[in-house]
């Protein structure tokens, strides 16, 4: 077994064997496993980074053998440039979400740890699937723990959320299965993506496909219009699953876009690009201003996230190098900004039970310690230099800059947006004199607590110090695709 | 001493403070469980400051003297493409002159704090904030690109943030940090498309390769428009200055910062943070100069500035907001000097400032400890006998402001004026009369302040409503009392060089060559400086000149307004207030651009977030397009559902209809 696929299959075995435990009775040696699995998770996933080597575009650590013969199906995975990163992304959120779930779950606890064991071991499968099939098999399989996470442990509306949240983002996927089986069809018998890549195909068809691969991966993003589940999964899934709804699965929407739609069908890419751009920058607007209005931290924080995944989706359809190693990094930061935004939330959920902004105000008088770290994230939130959220906002805005004037300007307002709703919620959770009794009750974070706050901590302001290492890694990628994307496929087309 | 600059040795000047603000910051607070106590807090940051204020100033001497310059990357942020991101120091004249400033005011308010802030529970958290001010705003002087200006940019306005809100228990204090982040955020949006523009089409964010490249940057226009790139990036470039420099319409956000603690008032949002946009446009001189049209806008917002910040003064009765008004004003003195094309004069007004206002700010916070909290200047009034190393350094920090000749503001503000009467931009007849016009209001507001404060009557018994301070402190009935020498003591330092800084260095900064490779004019199209030098013989000479000069009796005539109006005849004022009642409202109530900031701006942005929200998302995607086709599904299937009645003659019957219509489409259609 490969290093990949040990980074897929050892989270996945040792949430099966979590579910074989009891349920409520051994709760704490539940935990302790299921942390220890995390960290040997995302311990594996290291020797990726460490092996990895720069300067090819080439897939790196590729795995390839037969998986159903009969359609010529292959267990085919390897990570590139762009993928490296987010395998170790959701071995990292992955180990967070565990330690924030410690308490807060106290009803089929291994049942719940291994969900989440099990969700980052299949998305880490979807970012280094290289056949069409092992990707949408992946992709699809995603959802089943992510619809049990949000349905068993979700907030009282969790049922419509489950489902809203499973329907929206499964009708987006069919027409996906369509393009693909499409692909196969069209490509003589093979579910090989990276020969998919290379397959000569004529206008019509590349308009086509870009929509089917559009209608599942735009409301994965989400991008503006079908982006409202968002928000109504965001409220009722439990802290640990919004952080990774937030951190990981909005991603692998944009990531699809990256591996599908641009390189299969460049030419519709740029054809449409016009629309990407102004749905992206509807999203960064819009979203912004009905981010300013919300009365629920998760909602808020929620949109927040439409807003910010409008910059990885304008920085992809600039189709310039600042443009897209922006989204992609813009992709990192929000993982970890996002993240640490629900976790925060969930912080004060545990104690006070509300996510309304107007249960709380004047935090800090007494929980100094949270609200630092709160006000790091907040900051970190809204762009500031020197954390994680200001790199990838600044790439595209000046990737942007360089395709248009008036784009980069747009795109620009999240500057002002951003730090709106951000500090105004900031003010209004955090500032000011204790509100009420709740809030004069309410006790410091504890070590399990400031263990995982910090971890996000350090990776926001080590992305936001020095984000070479994660710019490095995907510069070569991003190039090779930027060149491949140039390329017209529509001249190889034989009529 | 050193002859040539390290980059081990700079980089002391930055990371000194910032260590200091990272001792105290985390182990001196509950974050890091309170392990350093209060005295090794402000031990450690006085130190870092004091370390970083030592080697500025042998770097200062360096530059002046040996002529060293230093230019060179410390360490690369990222690569994209053939685009390097770096962090990186230069250090010139300009440069050497700022990290002096800063240090040296920043040392001072550290000291200061000492004894302001000895009752504050957050004793340790507010010196770990101001050092880490220090830090930021170094890295803002200190460096070589346009991403670290913009990282130090945004670094010193988290600072600020952070210290406007230090009493975060207090709503005017948490409302006047977010406005002024935000306020600054609108700046900073101008601030980012222009570096983008820039690295658009120069392809680097390094000043050096940037500034090579602005020859060929004139020629181009802004793609689509017949607009001036130049001019485009140099707006764009001084909105973000307009925001930090508090500069009309942006400068709503300063007045409402004086909710901070006064040391911050002094240090961030009188001597240095706000000065950072006139140091940006200084640093920018090369791309400014290209653009005529950038240069008069500059000159016309900072005229603005100038003159009707200057009436707002007249009419404020808390003390730190006359010298915050005072500041506005003068912000906008350098920033016509920036529009003149004088730079250096600029910068020069820059530094003289910073010394003297900075003091100004130290005394009133200096007065308002003596008072008790009260900061409401119609309740003084003889506190010169009281308070007398105050009183005096307020005289002379008050002197140098309006100009006296041989105060260090003289010198600076005299020059502006000339300066600015030898420009034939557009826009530089209006920009004349402000700036002449606004030496009378400064004298007049400044002296207003100084009599009600340290002359006249002793008012401070009959303060209506003693008690609206944060400290539960209730003994207003008190007489004054001097403060202790931790406040005073940086008060005399900075006293000394706000009378004679400008009469030392006055030739070397504007007609030596001291900015020579950091500032570059365009002789030829914009030859004001070159006029001022011609009249410059010395300056002894200057100051002798000035006595005879215009400036010099509108200051005059302002001091001499203000002791008639509120020591001979305390009268007048109410009167001439009843008198110019809609003038009064009017100024009260600051020309209505914060009641149109809340009420257009932040309402219109809330209600048209709500609308979008409620229309946009909820009744439209959600219930007509998401729920809808649940709907739509759900009628379909339940009017399909109608066929399955149970029946074998209806299915009997679709069969037969459905042969029928198959067999009628392969015998007769499909033939």
């Amino acid at each position: 077994m490969g290093l990949l696929s040990l980074a897929i299959w050892t989270p996945v075995f040792f949430g099966l064997f979590l579910l074989t435990l009891g349920r409520e009775d051994q709760a704490r040696k539940v935990r302790w496993i299921a942390l220890i699995s995390a960290v040997v998770s995302l311990l594996v996933t290291l020797p990726l980074y460490e092996g990895f080597k720069l300067g090819t575009s080439a897939m790196q650590f590729v795995e390839k053998s037969p998986w159903i013969e009969r359609f010529n199906v292959h267990y085919y995975i390897g990570v590139d440039g762009i993928s490296l990163w987010f395998v170790l992304l959701t071995a990292f959120i992955n180990v967070v979400v565990i330690i924030a779930s410690w308490e807060a779950i106290t009803t089929r606890v291994n049942q719940y740890m291994a969900a989440f064991l099990i969700l980052s071991g299949l998305m880490i499968g979807v970012f280094s699937a290289l056949d069409g099939l092992l990707f949408y098999v992946f992709f699809e399989a995603t959802l089943i723990p992510m619809y049990l996470i949000i349905g068993i442990w979700g907030g009282p509306n969790k049922i419509y959320a489950a489902f809203k949240f499973f329907l929206y983002t499964l009708l987006g996927s069919l027409l996906m299965l369509v393009a693909l089986i499409f692909l196969y069809n069209k490509s003589g018998g093979s579910f090989d993506i990276l020969a998919w890549h290379k397959l000569p195909l004529t206008g019509t068809v590349q308009t086509l496909l870009f929509f089917a691969f559009f209608a599942a991966f735009a409301v994965k993003v989400p991008m503006w219009p079908v982006h409202t589940w968002l928000p109504d999964v965001h409220v009722e899934a439990p802290t640990g699953g919004s952080a990774v709804l937030a951190a990981i699965m909005l991603k692998l929407g944009a990531y699809g876009f990256l591996r599908f739609s641009m390189p299969i069908a460049p030419d519709a890419a740029r054809e449409w690009a016009w629309l990407m751009i102004a749905l992206s920058l509807i999203a960064v607007i819009y979203v912004g201003l009905v981010a300013l209005v919300q009365q629920d931290m998760k909602k808020l924080v929620a949109y927040s996230s439409v807003a910010h995944m409008g910059f990885v989706t304008l920085g992809f359809f600039i189709f310039n190098d600042l443009g897209v190693s922006g989204g992609i990094v813009q992709m990192i930061a929000h993982g970890f900004v996002s993240a640490a935004m629900f976790l925060c939330i969930g912080v004060l959920y545990d104690r006070v039970h509300s996510r309304e902004i107007a249960s709380y105000g004047g935090v800090v008088n007494t929980m100094p310690r949270f609200s630092a770290f709160a006000l790091l994230f907040a900051m970190a939130n809204c762009g500031l230099p020197a954390t994680a959220g200001f790199v990838g906002e600044w790439m595209v805005i000046l990737g942007a800059m360089k395709t248009n004037f008036w784009i980069g300007a747009a795109a620009a307002t999240a500057l002002i947006s951003g730090a709106a709703y951000t500090l105004w919620m900031f003010k209004r959770v955090y500032l000011g004199p204790v509100a009420n009794e709740n809030v004069k009750k309410l006790t410091d974070i504890n070590s399990r607590e400031f263990l995982m706050l910090t971890m996000l901590a350090i990776a926001v302001l080590y992305m936001g110090i020095y984000p070479k290492p994660f710019t490095d890694v995907m510069n070569t990628s991003v190039a090779d695709l930027l060149t491949h994307v140039a390329a017209s496929k529509l001249n190889q087309v034989k009529n | 001493m050193t002859q040539t600059l390290s980059a081990s040795t700079l980089l002391i000047v930055p990371l000194a403070p910032l260590v200091g603000a990272m001792v105290a910051g985390i182990l001196g607070t509950s974050f890091g469980g309170n392990w350093v106590g209060r005295r090794l807090s402000h031990t450690i940051t006085i130190l870092g400051v004091l370390v970083a204020f030592i080697v500025s100033a042998m770097t200062l001497e360096s530059v002046a003297m040996d002529g060293a310059r230093f230019n060179e990357t410390l360490y690369t942020w990222m690569t994209v493409g053939d685009l390097k991101m770096e962090v990186g120091f230069l250090v010139d004249g300009l440069t050497a002159m700022m990290m002096c400033v800063v240090t040296f005011v920043s040392l001072m308010v550290h000291i200061y704090t000492v004894g302001y802030m000895k009752e504050d529970e957050g004793y340790n958290r507010f010196f770990a904030y101001i050092s880490l001010f220090t830090f930021s705003m170094l890295m803002l002087v200190m460096s070589n690109n346009m991403l670290q200006l913009f990282f130090g940019w945004e670094a010193v306005g988290l600072a600020s943030y952070l210290l406007i809100g230090f009493w975060f228990n207090k709503p005017t204090a948490i409302f006047a940090n977010m406005k002024a982040f935000l306020v600054n955020r609108v700046g900073d949006f101008g601030f980012i498309l222009g570096i983008a523009l820039l690295v658009a089409y120069a392809g680097t964010l390094n000043y050096g390769e940037a500034f090579a490249k602005a020859g060929d940057l004139a020629k181009l226009t802004l793609p689509g428009t017949n607009w001036m790139l130049v001019t485009v990036i140099c707006i764009c470039l001084f909105i973000g200055a307009m925001g930090k420099s508090a500069q009309f319409p942006l400068h709503v956000w300063l007045p409402d910062s004086m909710e901070g603690p006064t040391p911050i008032s002094a240090l961030i949002h009188a001597a240095t943070m706000v000065t950072a946009g006139i140091f940006m446009v200084a640093r920018m001189s090369p791309l400014f100069e290209l653009s005529d049209a950038a240069l008069s806008f500059v000159m016309v917002i900072g005229a603005i500035t100038a003159l009707f910040m200057g009436f707002l003064g007249v009419i404020q009765n808390d003390i730190k907001r006359v010298v915050a008004y005072s500041t506005l004003s003068q912000l906008g003195y350098m920033t016509v000097a920036l529009g003149a094309s004088a730079y250096s004069v600029a910068v020069f007004h820059l530094m003289t400032h910073a010394f003297f206002k900075a003091l100004l700010f130290l005394a009133a916070g200096s007065v308002i400890i003596g008072m008790h909290h009260n900061q409401d200047i119609r309740w003084m009034g003889g506190v010169r006998k009281y308070m007398p190393i105050t009183w005096i350094t307020s005289l002379l920090g008050s002197l140098a402001l309006i100009g006296t000749p041989l105060f260090a503001g003289f010198y600076s503000k005299d020059s502006i004026i000339e300066v600015v009467g030898e420009s034939h931009l557009p826009g530089s007849g209006f920009a004349y009369f402000a700036v002449m016009a606004s030496v009378f209001i400064t004298a007049f507001y400044s002296f207003r302040l100084y009599f009600l404060v340290f002359h006249g009557k002793e008012r401070f018994d009959k303060n209506p409503d003693g008690h609206h301070d944060s400290y539960g402190d209730h003994s207003h009935r008190e007489k004054p009392h001097e403060s202790p020498w931790v406040v005073t003591i940086p008060l005399i330092l900075l006293a000394i060089p706000s009378v004679v800084i400008g009469f030392i260095t006055i030739e070397p900064l504007l007609f030596g060559e001291f900015f020579k490779d950091a500032i570059l004019v365009n002789l030829e199209k914009h030859p004001a400086m070159e006029e001022l030098s011609k009249m410059f013989h010395g300056p002894a000479q200057m100051a002798l000149h000035g006595l005879t000069s215009m400036p010099f009796w509108l200051a005059l005539s302002g001091v001499v307004a203000a002791y008639y109006m509120y020591i001979v005849n305390p009268a007048l004022p109410t009167a001439i207030q009843r008198m110019f009642k809609p003038v009064y409202t009017l100024l009260e109530n600051k020309y209505y651009l914060d009641w149109f900031n809340e009420n257009v701006l932040a309402r219109g942005a809330r209600g048209l977030g709500t609308a979008l929200w409620k229309n946009g998302d909820q009744k439209l995607i959600d219930g007509t397009l998401v729920n809808g086709s649940w709907k739509l599904i759900g009628w379909v299937s339940s009017t399909v559902r109608q066929l399955q009645s149970g029946y074998i003659y209806h299915y009997a019957f679709g069969m037969i209809i459905g042969v029928f219509v198959l067999m009628t489409y392969f015998v007769w259609l499909n033939r």
